[in-house]
């Protein structure tokens, strides 16, 4: 089969996604009016051509918080699937690769934090780190993505270590860092890229929950899922706020969902 | 028989982990129950007072102990809000939590397992890419957004149910009860159901393309036979492990979607215990969930090892 | 690979057969659903003709339901309901005697009460009301067995509780005090019942039936009622902590009455079903500043705050227009001592603001923490407000949001913060209330607020016999938190209550409270 030819799905997901890239870049050097400008005259506008996404309870352009709190989804979300997968790959991999007392100790820990309400947990990480900061949610849902990444890696690391080629590395003298992560690394790719895509995903989920109960970023620094939280509570009043809100959501976690799959898929064609 | 005194040991320690963090979360979590009760009434005296009297003087050591100690023998202390009994506080919203989540997974399952084959089926062309233009959407709407579309379309458009009348599963209106619970089960289920068909259709087919099958295929054999005698079999073990992975993300799912229904449910209640720092009920709802959570882990070992023989010689995990 | 035709064509019609059926099995449950709804939607009528009420609160009652040791507001407010003590406030704030037969004698020193207790008047349990219960009741407020200070503050005051007879209390203070017989309202308790915690027990119009964590408090009307009898037999409420759950139980039908609306939701429900009243919450809000911690410990950059702050564009901005703009600890349904002219002793001056941070030093602004407790979402509206009118003025203010738990631990304990978002109340309907924390040394003093003038001041007030007089120094007080800019008052919010058409005779108090017993059904 043809290695360079681009799916569908791929193609897809890559467009929605650039959508949103685009409208983040835009964001980040220019928003139709200052996101938190409050404009008693304007509250409650339904979309028009003046305000896209019409306008909040404060008389807010609900596009331009939604440039922004855009932005601030995506950081959070990446940031913690990067604090998630790298400490997940690094447990996944001492204890996929190792075993033995450490791999049951560290494997029974993470099972308890699987099994440990995931708002509870990330309550906790907030206190400590002294809370109603926007590091705080990153580095709690970073820890809450740990045991997840760690599992999936371990999967990966453990299939890997009887393979032939780790074997007579073993033998020529390769030290286990060197085996961990210039031989096994590369080859758990397959395995970490779909996990990064739904990892992505949840995060962006997982903090529009947080969001939901209080928990998340602290206002005037909106992100998506504390806009569509609030968005909630005026559904009656201003239904475009949580659509369109609901929508930019959808959209990121839509296309990341598509490039996920694309990619699954090309290196199951590549296979 | 080893391996299962293994497994039920790995369970306990488990456990221990989960309750011993739930206890240490509050060690570090800012905020005093005594101070929480007290409000802005405290004065040092009284603040004192409540702390003697919740027992909250003690070393922190000391207290897990006779928590668990306590635990064991069915105490599982008084709740410092409600004044009464943690089990009689938690018994009436596990039995709610418990209905809908039953409801949610027969939902998934009667749904997913006939969407998944078909998906699998028809993977190629037009349909292959609905379905999986489906199934990412699907996982894409969180589900509180379609709690509030559910609410407002199904609830205040539609009046199939009214939003915010859960009237009780033991009331005379145990029917609506059920219904209202049914669409709150219906948001939980939607992503749950987008990633199971996924998962299926991608185990059907990838047993489909084994060599085996396709061997069996071009030896005559009865496609349908080959279908459901060994692809569908094999596909069984993935499947119940996911499902039995899902069986336990549906209560901690719960949680959000509890606040949106108005149900009362141990989700609700966990969150509203967790801001009034009332230690005992938290402790013994997180203690719950983890059970929950190991135990449809165990149980999905069982049902596999029933189906898959093999299993059984692994031994461990 | 031709992977479709593996399946046959049977095999696949069986498929869709088990889709199908699984199809009808929802649909069949939906459609259940819709049936079910013909009595429920006619539930409105059906509560209206069983004469039973559902309202839909916002706070949980989770503590204990003990009317001595509950502490929160909205605890209280419906338990008022449910309790009496010797004398009672009335709508108009003012006492009026309920336990009590009649207004108690006092002797000329202004030291000793005597109260008649009422003949007649029977607790929920059946028992009748005692001397005996009324002193233990009072005692147990005053020495409480498990403290060192009374429960209820302005109890200190007392010397001795005695029962003089079968119907007579005589209660001796140490100096005469004018606001001691507000704590006349602490309720009276059957003497020993062990239960009040989780079944209490009153004398109030309804009498409290159950109570389920996180879903309702149901109360029945108390037959035995020695007043006037209420006329809804069983009154529910219904607990939602979300606004828009409340909203939506409005909608549905589900709810008949919800207290502290925003407008945003009362805009969002239908003006041919319900009334929206309007009340004020009885509450200060303002922006309270730690006044030790710098740079908010010059009373220059405080009021420079002042100035920045725009008030009546906080309650346009986030409550369209509702709610009444304050100067001080005070709020305008306690005309006796608001005090008009000083609502705009800081009017919104931007320019004069900077000039002060110029001279105190700060030509460039300060970044400003404001802390608000997450679950009160009109603290946090207004705080958001409040952080972009301070940008004007220069000065950088961000919010950490907190769990309220936090924020009694952190603001309210620690008084480890530079500025939060938060409405006081006067729990007894005193000015004392509203004014004593702000003491140098005083616990609940958390900010930090150090004015010796104001301590001497207080002193005064508490010492002085005169009515007159008393009042005349609460409102020196007041100009005096003013003055040196303690805080950035904003408002008294406003109170709006959705009461479905039918239903009659809300009534406010300038206390937070729900008197359901003189709600009623239209015939």
């Amino acid at each position: 089969m043809k290695k360079n030819k681009i799916n569908g799905y791929l193609l897809a997901g890559l467009i929605l996604f650039g959508i949103f890239l685009v409208m983040m870049i835009i964001g980040l050097f220019y928003t139709p009016y200052s996101p938190t400008a409050m404009s008693s005259a304007e509250k409650f506008q339904g979309p028009s051509a003046a305000h896209l996404f019409g306008t909040d309870n404060f008389g807010r352009d609900i596009f331009s918080r939604a440039l922004k709190g855009g932005i601030t989804t995506f950081g959070i979300a990446l940031a913690t699937i990067a604090i998630g997968a790298a400490a997940g790959t690094l447990i996944g991999a001492v204890t996929g690769y190792f075993g033995g007392i450490v791999d049951d100790v560290l494997m029974r820990l993470n099972d308890a934090l699987t099994a440990f309400p995931s708002f509870l947990l990330a309550l906790v990480i907030i206190s400590i780190v002294g809370p109603g900061k926007k590091y705080n949610v990153i580095l709690a849902l970073g820890i809450v993505f740990i045991p997840s990444f760690a599992r999936v890696m371990r999967t990966a690391f453990a299939s890997l270590r009887d393979v032939n080629y780790i074997t007579s590395a073993k033998l020529m003298g390769a030290g286990s860092p060197r085996i961990l992560f210039v031989h096994m690394l590369p080859n758990t790719v397959h395995t970490l890229l779909p996990a990064l895509t739904i990892g992505f995903n949840n995060a962006v989920l997982a903090e529009a929950s947080m969001s939901f109960l209080g928990i998340g970023v602290t206002p005037p620094d909106a992100s998506l899922g504390y806009m569509l939280s609030e968005a909630q509570s005026m559904f009656g009043r201003a239904p475009w706020y949580a659509l369109c809100t609901g929508m930019m959501i959808v959209l990121l976690v839509f296309g990341v969902g598509l490039i996920g799959e694309g990619l699954q898929r090309q290196s199951r064609e590549v296979a | 028989m080893k391996s299962a005194a293994k497994r039920a040991g790995l369970c306990i320690v488990t456990m221990l982990i989960v309750s011993f963090l739930a206890y240490a979360a509050f060690a570090l979590i800012s905020g005093d129950p005594a101070q929480t009760l007290l409000g802005t009434d405290a004065t040092p005296e009284r603040l004192e007072q409540m702390r003697h009297q919740l027992g909250l003087d003690q070393p922190f050591m000391v207290r897990y102990l006779k928590w668990l100690l306590g635990f064991f023998t069915g105490d599982l202390g008084i709740s410092y809000s409600y004044r009464q009994t943690v089990w009689s506080l938690i018994a009436p919203k596990i039995e709610v939590t418990l209905c809908m989540a039953l409801i949610s997974f027969v939902v998934i399952v009667a749904i997913s397992i006939p969407a998944g084959i078909l998906a699998a089926q028809r993977s190629n062309g037009k349909s292959g890419l609905l379905s999986t233009g489906l199934i990412q959407l699907g996982m894409a709407v969180p589900p509180f957004f379609t709690g509030i579309l559910v609410s407002w379309g199904c609830g205040i458009v539609m009046k199939w149910f009214t939003p915010g009348d859960f009237p009780g599963l033991h009331s005379a209106k145990a029917a609506t009860a059920l219904r209202h619970l049914f669409f709150a089960a219906v948001c939980i289920a939607i992503p749950r159901i987008a990633m199971t068909v996924r998962m299926l259709r991608s185990t059907v087919i990838g047993e489909m393309n084994r060599s085996y099958v396709r061997t069996a295929i071009s030896r005559g054999n009865d496609r349908r036979g080959v279908f459901l005698r060994h692809v569908l079999k094999n596909s069984l073990v993935p499947t119940v492990t996911f499902l039995a992975q899902t069986m336990a993300e549906i209560v901690g799912g719960s949680i959000v979607v509890e606040q949106v229904f108005g149900i009362p449910g141990i989700g609700r209640l966990l969150v509203a215990s967790i801001s009034n720092r009332d230690y005992p009920v938290v402790q013994a709802l997180v203690v719950i969930m983890a059970f929950w959570v190991v135990l449809a882990g165990t149980a999905a070992d069982l049902i596999n090892q029933r189906i898959d023989p093999r299993l059984r010689l692994g031994g461990g995990e | 690979m031709k992977r479709h035709t593996i399946f046959g064509r049977g095999a696949l019609r069986a498929l869709a057969a088990i889709g199908l059926a699984g199809a009808l099995l929802l649909s069949g449950c939906g459609g259940a659903a819709q049936q079910g709804q013909a009595d429920s939607g006619s539930g409105k009528t059906e509560r209206q003709e069983a004469n039973e009420l559902t309202v839909g609160i916002a706070q949980d009652l989770d503590e204990s339901l003990d009317p001595h040791y509950s502490v929160a507001a909205g605890t209280r407010e419906i338990m008022f309901n449910v309790f009496e003590g010797l004398l009672k406030p009335t709508p108009d704030g003012q006492l009026a005697p309920a336990i009590a037969a009649e207004a108690p004698t006092v002797s000329e020193d202004g030291l000793t009460y005597t109260f008649k207790v009422r003949k007649g008047v029977k607790f929920h349990n059946g028992q009748e009301v005692t001397a005996d219960d009324v002193v233990w009741s009072i005692e147990r407020c005053w020495k409480p067995a498990d403290a060192d200070a009374p429960l209820v503050a302005g109890l200190a005051a007392v010397q001795e509780v005695e029962k003089v007879d079968d119907e007579t209390v005589k209660i001796t203070l140490s100096a005469p005090n004018n606001e001691f017989l507000a704590c006349m309202t602490l309720a009276i308790l059957p003497m020993d019942y062990a239960d009040q915690a989780t079944q209490p027990v009153g004398t109030g119009p309804y009498k409290f039936v159950s109570r389920v964590a996180q879903d309702n408090a149901v109360f029945e009307r108390f037959e035995d009622y020695w007043g006037e009898p209420a006329s809804i037999g069983k009154v529910t409420f219904k607990i939602m902590e979300k606004a828009e759950s409340l909203v939506l139980g409005l909608q549905s039908g589900a709810l008949d009455v919800v207290m502290h609306l925003s407008s945003t939701q009362t805009s969002q429900l239908s003006q041919d079903e319900f009334n929206i009243e309007q009340d004020t919450m009885k509450l200060v809000q303002a922006l309270y500043l730690n006044n030790a911690e710098a740079p908010l410990n010059d009373v220059r950059v405080r009021q420079a705050l002042c100035y920045a702050v725009d008030k009546q564009g906080v309650i346009d901005l986030a409550f369209d227009g509702y709610g009444s703009p304050l100067g001080s600890s005070m709020y305008p349904s306690f005309s006796k001592y608001f005090d008009e002219s000083l609502v705009d002793y800081y009017p919104h001056d931007v320019a004069k603001a900077k000039e002060l941070l110029k001279e105190a030093g700060y030509p460039d602004g300060f970044d400003l923490e404001i802390t608000v407790p997450s679950n009160y979402q009109p603290h946090v509206d207004a705080a958001t407000v409040i952080a972009e009118q301070l940008k004007e003025a220069g000065i950088n203010a961000t919010l950490k949001k907190v769990e309220w738990a936090t924020w009694l631990d952190e603001v309210y304990s620690g008084r480890k913060f530079q500025a939060t978002v938060i409405g006081l109340e006067s729990k007894d309907m005193t000015a004392r209330a509203l004014l004593e924390r702000f003491q140098s040394e005083k616990s609940g003093n958390f900010i930090n607020y150090s004015n010796s003038e104001y301590d001497e001041l207080y002193a005064q007030a508490i010492a002085s016999g005169d009515d007159a007089e008393q009042t005349a120094i609460y409102k020196q007080m007041l100009q005096n938190l003013t003055e040196n800019a303690a805080n950035v008052y904003i408002q008294d919010l406003a109170d709006l209550v959705a009461v479905r058409k039918g239903l009659t005779g809300l009534t406010f108090y300038p206390l937070y409270v729900l008197d359901i017993s003189k709600l009623a059904w239209e015939q």
